[in-house]
């Protein structure tokens, strides 16, 4: 898809629109529809977007697999630091009025961050699960050449996962 | 009357794409049309004033899960593999008997349901109260699905958050063979070639 002008213009322009609108559900949820999870779905549909448009390798560079990883546990972490962070301030575990100097401003601030916890592992999930997909080649676990495509380095802190990109954007593009 | 007519209209509509669903072979055409099911749905949601949920099933259901599965199609044959021919009339008479019993057991054990919107229904006379009123006068979270959803029911949503991380690396670990087998695939290459993909 990486040929249409319309559809990579189109892309371009939708991009940074559908993130601020990802972002305004995620922060505005106390007082409109929405929170972590709706919010976590449409800041990945950016990306996937982006990936869908220039390319799986593309969309991974823009968001590389260990910064995924590391979000993914990062998003869990922030919600259960939450609850412990009630329970250091003499509180119960996610009891939210501890938080700051009075019950109705701690909850909303235990609410943001807990929603916020939940968007960052949504959203990272969603990816993971797209390029999961995307990339996945049906032959992986015969062919060792891409098993070793996948672990290029020992970390996860180096290495590009979609071997096989190109083919699974293509045949998705067929479609 | 009108928002009557609509669900009627938007129901008809869902079993329309449900019978399309089961007709067709093409796997893409499936794919958009539970994409379109799902939109349909959200439609449903919006008239039951289930707004948040609307949200959710638009974004999730209409808009992820359709990317997913055409992901997931890059791998797949485009049409799905003509069943074998063995239904025969008993067995298709036996699933119809089936099928309308539990059927019409179910509509029996609907007409006990309190009606949509009964201030009277047990869910809306045990805690919904208090949280309609503390979440607006108390807290000043108009919203009170994300006061439920993160305060009050925040051990919830700890789990469901916890079972999204684990769904979402236990995908990653399948698909992208990050196991302890492919690792040691990776550093001896010549051994272990009869092992299978599903360890670790």
């Amino acid at each position: 898809m990486k040929d249409n002008v319309i559809l990579r213009v189109a892309a371009k322009i939708l991009f940074a629109p559908i993130i601020v609108f990802g972002l305004y559900v995620q922060f505005h949820g106390d007082y409109g529809p929405g929170g972590g999870f709706q919010a976590g779905v449409i800041i990945a549909a950016a990306f996937i977007l982006h990936a869908l448009v220039f390319g799986l390798e593309a969309g991974r560079r823009l968001f590389p697999l260990w910064l995924n990883i590391w979000l993914l546990a990062a998003g869990v972490l922030i919600y259960g630091a939450v609850g412990v962070a009630s329970m250091g301030l003499n509180g119960l575990f996610l009891d939210y009025n501890v938080l700051a100097a009075s019950p109705a401003a701690g909850q909303h601030v235990g609410i943001i961050l807990v929603e916020f916890g939940v968007g960052l592992t949504v959203t990272t999930v969603m990816l993971l699960l797209f390029h999961a997909f995307a990339g996945f080649s049906p032959n992986a676990f015969e062919e060792d050449d891409i098993v070793e495509g996948v672990f290029a380095e020992d970390d996860f802190g180096e290495d590009d996962i979609e071997e096989d990109a190109p083919d699974a954007a293509d045949g998705e593009a067929r479609q | 009357m009108t928002g009557l007519m609509a669900n009627i209209c938007l129901l008809t509509l869902l079993v329309v794409i449900v019978v399309m669903v089961m007709r067709t072979h093409r796997l893409f055409a499936v794919v958009v049309l539970s994409g379109a099911y799902s939109l349909i749905c959200a439609v449903i949601f919006v008239n039951l004033d289930a707004v948040d949920v609307a949200f959710t099933e638009a974004a999730v259901g209409a808009g992820i899960s359709t990317v997913l599965f055409l992901a997931a199609m890059a791998v797949l044959p485009g049409t799905e593999k003509q069943p074998p021919r063995a239904h025969t009339l008993t067995s298709n008479l036996a699933g119809l008997v089936i099928v309308v019993i539990v059927g019409g057991l179910l509509m029996v054990a609907a007409f006990d349901l309190p009606a949509v919107g009964d201030p009277n229904a047990p869910a809306q006379v045990h805690v919904a109260p208090r949280y309609l009123v503390e979440s607006d006068e108390v807290l000043h979270i108009p919203n009170v699905v994300t006061t439920v959803l993160a305060s009050y029911r925040g051990f919830d949503t700890l789990g469901e958050t916890i079972v999204v991380f684990t769904a979402g690396l236990g995908v990653f670990l399948l698909l992208c063979g990050a196991t302890r087998t492919a690792r040691r695939r990776m550093a001896r290459p010549e051994q272990d070639q009869g092992s299978g993909p599903d360890e670790g």
